[in-house]
């Protein structure tokens, strides 16, 4: 059996590394266009603010840790997939025939259709290159302008404050990190934000860049034009697809795949920010492009590629959490709240606290925060066991902050009647 | 074999003894913010229950992490954090369905329970029975995270 994963990424490692746990014997082939090991976009920006070395953002410690697990790992990039005859082909001229595919091609940055993106000074964020680039351009005193505050652009921000870069952001969106947070949240972190002294536009798009030979000129829908020395382009991430041009394979808003992250294509199956698998909150199939779901998508991938399609999954809870200049946020499942159900609220908008908390009858759904850093994971558990918390939703209305209380006493025998 | 911390919340006082020396051993200050066990009061002390991580087999944390600075420390079976590699992006806190691993401020990194290399000073500190260090197996205990795992909605086999 020739096991073959296209891609390096979190998913991609998490599924070799359990096929391989699985199954001592066969081949597995992992394929990465990276010129580096495989390492970690969730730790780029710990490299951007220098915290680590770029080793550091390494998946695996060990140099030779691919070796050692019988992993073969292949420098060269998939473009195109034969189903029918069960091969790939690679940049490298070169086809491999597979027995079973696993397609872990992760994403690639949306960059806006917006006149002058072509700058050398207009610079994504997504390859270890890119961040050693930005290192480059990001002098103290000079004036960056952001484009985009979702995931990415909130988590980087604290790499150009630290350089004492002066910093304007500008969002499309309505607030920050608009598809992770509600109005209050997102309005919190915008808050704190400008307190740290970075401008932020929301509500705005960018019309054009402007280039001369000493300055960037970025123009908004607004009317305002932003001087800036850099410009730092992150509006989100798609699936990486173009390889699949052609392929008789389903794809949505991703590589559509079943309970058992099988494509529609015969012994192929997909896993992480390429796929749009099941969503544990509302039963339909999402692309959710974040490390928890891409780990999962790996292993269980691995698990039924290994056992002919025995382990169904439950779907993946989407979930996040950042952290924008010392700011925790977070969000879980249905934070937007379901049809026929109930919330409860916290929100100290001096101290930059807040919690949202979403329910289904007596099951927590979903929650965001902010401000907030202890347990988190409980509102995982609280949401994934669906264990109906009796008395302690009228408790948790009352006083929101009281969640470790709701679930140790709606898991604790003895305080299950209290 | 490994040993297990089992937790009994109907022998619990409340006392929080257990903090303050997990704090001490942490980071060598009396200081419950720092523990990485907790004594979460009911009903004015009627009930008190401990809680840390139990270094399930799913061990969602050591999984999700992007940069393994999560290993398993192979005589204690404790899932240890490495500061050093540790970057400090939390997602190991939103990924662990018990809440049991943490942020910390100071240190930016996070931080959990490692069974203090295998002789736990909340047991050494509990003056009853509450807290206790033994053979996994003796108690059913091994069993008992088992079914935590399960309750938490994963099955078996794929963490």
């Amino acid at each position: 059996m020739h096991y073959v994963i296209a891609g390096a990424g979190p998913a991609a490692v998490a599924a070799a590394e359990h096929i391989r746990e699985l199954d001592t014997d066969s081949k597995v082939t992992m394929i990465g266009a990276q010129a580096q090991p495989p390492y970690s976009r969730m730790a780029i920006p710990y490299f951007l603010t220098g915290k680590v070395e770029q080793k550091g953002t390494y998946l695996r410690r060990s140099d030779n840790h691919y070796a050692e697990k019988g992993i073969d790992y292949l420098h060269d990039e998939v473009v195109s997939v034969q189903p029918e005859d069960h091969s790939l082909s690679l940049a490298s001229g070169e086809k491999i025939q597979y027995d079973k595919l696993l397609l872990a091609t992760g994403a690639e940055p949306i960059i806006p259709p917006v006149p002058g993106m072509d700058d050398p000074r207009v610079q994504q964020c997504w390859h270890l290159e890119d961040a050693e680039r930005i290192i480059d351009l990001a002098k103290p005193g000079a004036r960056a302008v952001q484009v985009g505050a979702g995931f990415i652009g909130c988590i980087i921000l604290e790499s150009w404050v630290l350089r004492e870069v002066d910093l304007t952001v500008v969002e499309m969106g309505p607030r920050m990190v608009p598809r992770m947070l509600g109005e209050k949240a997102g309005g919190l972190l915008q808050t704190w934000c400008e307190s740290k002294g970075v401008s932020v536009h929301t509500n705005t798009q960018v019309k054009a860049i402007e280039s001369t030979p000493e300055e960037l000129h970025v123009v908004l829908e607004s009317g305002e034009t932003c001087p800036a020395d850099v410009v730092i382009v992150s509006t989100g991430v798609k699936p990486r697809l173009g390889y699949l041009q052609g392929c008789e394979i389903k794809i949505d808003q991703g590589i559509v795949i079943d309970e058992h992250m099988r494509t529609t294509a015969p012994d192929i199956y997909a896993a992480g920010d390429c796929a749009q698998g099941l969503d544990f909150s509302t039963g339909e199939t999402a692309v959710h492009a974040v490390q928890p779901t891409a780990t999962e998508h790996g292993r269980v991938a691995a698990a039924n590629m290994v056992s002919n399609n025995d382990l169904p999954y439950k779907g993946s809870l989407n979930m996040n959490i950042l952290d924008t200049l010392g700011l925790v946020t977070c969000s879980f499942g249905a934070w937007e709240g379901v049809d026929g159900g109930d919330s409860a609220e916290m929100f100290n908008q001096d101290n930059f606290q807040y919690i949202n908390l979403q329910f289904k009858e007596d099951i927590l759904v979903g929650a965001n925060s902010v401000g907030y850093h202890k347990h988190l994971g409980m509102l995982r558990g609280l949401i994934e066991t669906k264990i109906p918390l009796g008395p302690w939703k009228d408790r948790l209305i009352a006083n929101p902050v009281q969640i470790a209380d709701a679930y140790l006493g709606a898991n604790e025998a003895s305080l299950k009647s209290s | 074999m490994h040993k297990a911390l089992v937790m009994e919340a109907d022998a619990c006082t409340g006392c929080h003894q257990c903090e303050m020396m997990c704090s001490y051993g942490k980071v060598g200050a009396f200081n419950p913010s720092k523990s990485v066990i907790d004594i979460t009061i009911f009903d004015g002390g009627a009930v008190n229950v401990p809680s840390t991580c139990t270094q399930c087999e799913g061990a969602w944390c050591m999984v999700v992490c992007p940069v393994e600075a999560i290993t398993v420390n192979s005589s204690t079976g404790a899932k240890e954090v490495s500061a050093e590699v540790c970057v400090g992006c939390k997602v190991c806190t939103i990924a662990c369905p018990f809440g049991a691993i943490n942020y910390d401020v100071d240190s930016g990194v996070v931080t959990k329970c490692d069974l203090c290399g295998g002789e736990p000073m909340c047991v050494e500190a509990c003056p009853t029975t509450a807290l206790s260090f033994v053979a996994e197996d003796s108690t059913g205990y091994d069993k008992m995270r088992r079914n935590a795992i399960l309750a938490a909605g994963i099955e078996e086999g794929i963490a």
